[in-house]
């Protein structure tokens, strides 16, 4: 068993899904107040707080700048949140999964399943955060609407690095260790609330090479102000091969952690 | 594992005893194709465990050692998710859990959350998701664990009824007397390894004889025991006698011996047990 084999799946994976989905459905209200509210919070906080001492950034207001990264932050929260914390809990006190694989299903597809479930959760919450920043005049349609369908890839690529983290914790404290040295490293430093620029050349090379949050918001960007970045096709490109190599990674990860 | 070997034939209820650690849930993760077994062949229903993993699972149904109902969902929708898994449809799903609720005693808790039930409600439910794909092997890991008695019967009371239907039932556990009642034949295993295999009478007349009779402790016990020729077993306070003739034990105990507490009775499985397995604790 290699950390890189390539899970065989069927269509049973979706059901790992539904059962997920269902889940949230019961309770959809109270997914949804936070996730409605938080990008507000930042955008007042932010967006028209801080924005205010400052006239512009490389030519648009601080709030337009920032509401990109808004979304972009929203994608990886969500996903890493759900395929770690969430599924640890799944995983480990409920033990669902090994209630699923005494079913014709195979870990490879409880955990694939897991995964889009985490980047559907992204989605949702990319559907939920959108109308906000537009009501504010924030974003350009129709390219933002565009960020929908990206939102799931990019949400795929945090949902599988996080189920990584997931494979390798010992117990569900040791998950807040990728929460304060990654998740809020990126959070601050992916030209989210400052450009890239900004920084040393060295460390925007690192950014760019290692952060996935850093692409995930060129292309976000590039959407909301229907300008294209650069490097976006670049960025696109990165986080598929990244995609690919954590899906394989994290699938292959749990198959040890769970197979014994 | 160790030198495993076992046969399990169509329509009957075979049973796993052993002391903590034997390695009984270990096997019957090996016959779900959950625990991938390193050297030697396992196939059920013909096919083999590393391969087949997606076919075979689909004709079991599994009661495992640790619960692991669904927290988020409530009774019934524990069953129609699980039934979700093995393609059933929805209508024909619907029809079967109330089939399988009331077959556990357990219609009135549709919808109740899984917190809310009590251990043996637990396994209940368990036992009817278990048989929510109609399967053709059942396995059970320790089913009636810390239940109360009536629950324990109820249980039994299924298990034999599925067996009339014509099940093959795998099961664990460590209530003797429920797998002596229960079990057409059984294995005692201990360290990975089978210690026995027979029909649970036939293992007890095979390994203590048809009767006990216990005697106090003291040297002049043995002595008189060795006069007669018994074999016997000393087991801290108590020396126990295995014989097929009480009586004429019981009666030279009391009567040439003078030994005040003598008590004679039947032999049973879990005489042949403790005999196989030693009186020690496991960790
Ligand atoms: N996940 C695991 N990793 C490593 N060793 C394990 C694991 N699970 C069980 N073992 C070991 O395998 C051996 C057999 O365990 P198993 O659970 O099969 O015993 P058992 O017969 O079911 O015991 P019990 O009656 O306590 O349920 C034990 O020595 C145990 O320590
Ligand atoms: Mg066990």
């Amino acid at each position: 068993m290699s950390y890189f084999d390539i899970p065989k799946l069927t269509g049973s994976t979706w059901k790992v899904w539904l059962r997920n989905k269902d889940v949230f459905m019961k309770t959809y209200m109270v997914n949804f107040l936070p996730n409605f509210l938080q990008p507000l919070l930042y955008l007042f906080s932010l967006g028209f707080g801080v924005g205010n001492f400052i006239n512009q950034i490389e030519g648009i207001s601080y709030a337009r700048f920032i509401a990109p990264a808004l979304i972009a932050i929203a994608i990886m929260n969500s996903a890493f949140f759900e395929c770690t914390f969430a599924s640890f809990v799944r995983m480990y006190f409920q033990k669902t999964f090994d209630a699923i694989i005494a079913t014709p299903l195979t870990i490879e597809e409880v955990i694939t399943g897991e995964l889009l479930w985490g980047a559907t959760r992204s989605t949702i919450n990319t559907v939920i955060t959108l109308p906000v920043l537009a009501a504010f005049g924030l974003i350009e349609f129709p390219s933002s609407l565009l960020i929908i369908p990206f939102s799931f890839l990019a949400g795929f690529l945090f949902a599988t690095i996080g189920m990584c983290f997931t494979a390798i914790s010992p117990n569900i404290d040791s998950l807040n260790y990728p929460m304060f040295l990654f998740i809020t490293p990126m959070f601050l430093f992916s030209g989210t609330f400052f450009p890239l620029s900004l920084l040393p050349v060295p460390i925007q090379y690192l950014a760019t090479a290692l952060l996935p949050l850093t692409h995930v918001v060129i292309i976000a960007r590039s959407l909301t102000l229907a300008s294209p970045h650069p490097l976006i096709l670049l960025s696109f490109v990165w986080i598929i091969l990244a995609s690919v190599v954590f899906f394989l990674l994290s699938v292959n990860l749990m198959k040890k952690r769970l197979i014994v | 594992m160790d030198n495993v070997s076992f046969t399990v034939d169509e329509g009957e209820m075979f049973g796993f005893l052993g002391p903590n650690g034997a390695g009984k849930t270990t096997t019957m993760k090996m016959i779900q194709c959950i625990s991938p077994k390193t050297g030697g062949e396992l196939s059920v229903f013909g096919m083999d465990v590393n391969t087949h993993q997606r076919e075979i699972k689909r004709l079991l149904g599994i009661v495992p050692q640790e619960n692991n109902l669904d927290p988020d969902f409530t009774v019934y929708e524990n069953l129609l998710v699980y039934a979700r898994y093995f393609d059933i449809p929805r209508a024909v799903a619907e029809k079967k859990i109330d089939e399988l609720l009331d077959f556990v005693q357990l219609g009135e808790k549709k919808g109740t959350t899984i917190v809310q039930l009590s251990g043996g409600m637990k396994r209940r439910l368990i036992l009817a998701r278990a048989l929510i794909n109609d399967p053709r092997l059942l396995i059970l890991d320790e089913p009636t664990v810390g239940l109360d008695p009536q629950a324990r019967h109820l249980i039994w009371d299924r298990l034999k009824k599925l067996r009339s239907q014509g099940n093959t039932i795998v099961l664990t556990t460590h209530y003797l007397e429920e797998a002596a009642q229960l079990c057409d034949r059984l294995v005692i295993m201990e360290q990975g390894k089978i210690l026995v295999e027979g029909k649970p009478a036939e293992l007890v007349l095979q390994h203590v004889g048809t009767d006990i009779v216990e005697a106090e402790n003291s040297p002049e016990a043995i002595a008189c025991l060795d006069g007669l020729g018994a074999k016997y077993e000393i087991s801290g306070e108590t020396i126990q006698v295995y014989t097929d003739s009480p009586q004429k034990i019981t009666g030279a105990l009391l009567e040439d011996c003078r030994l005040g507490q003598v008590t004679a009775r039947r032999a049973t499985l879990e005489d042949v047990f403790l005999k196989l397995t030693g009186r020690k604790l496991r960790d």
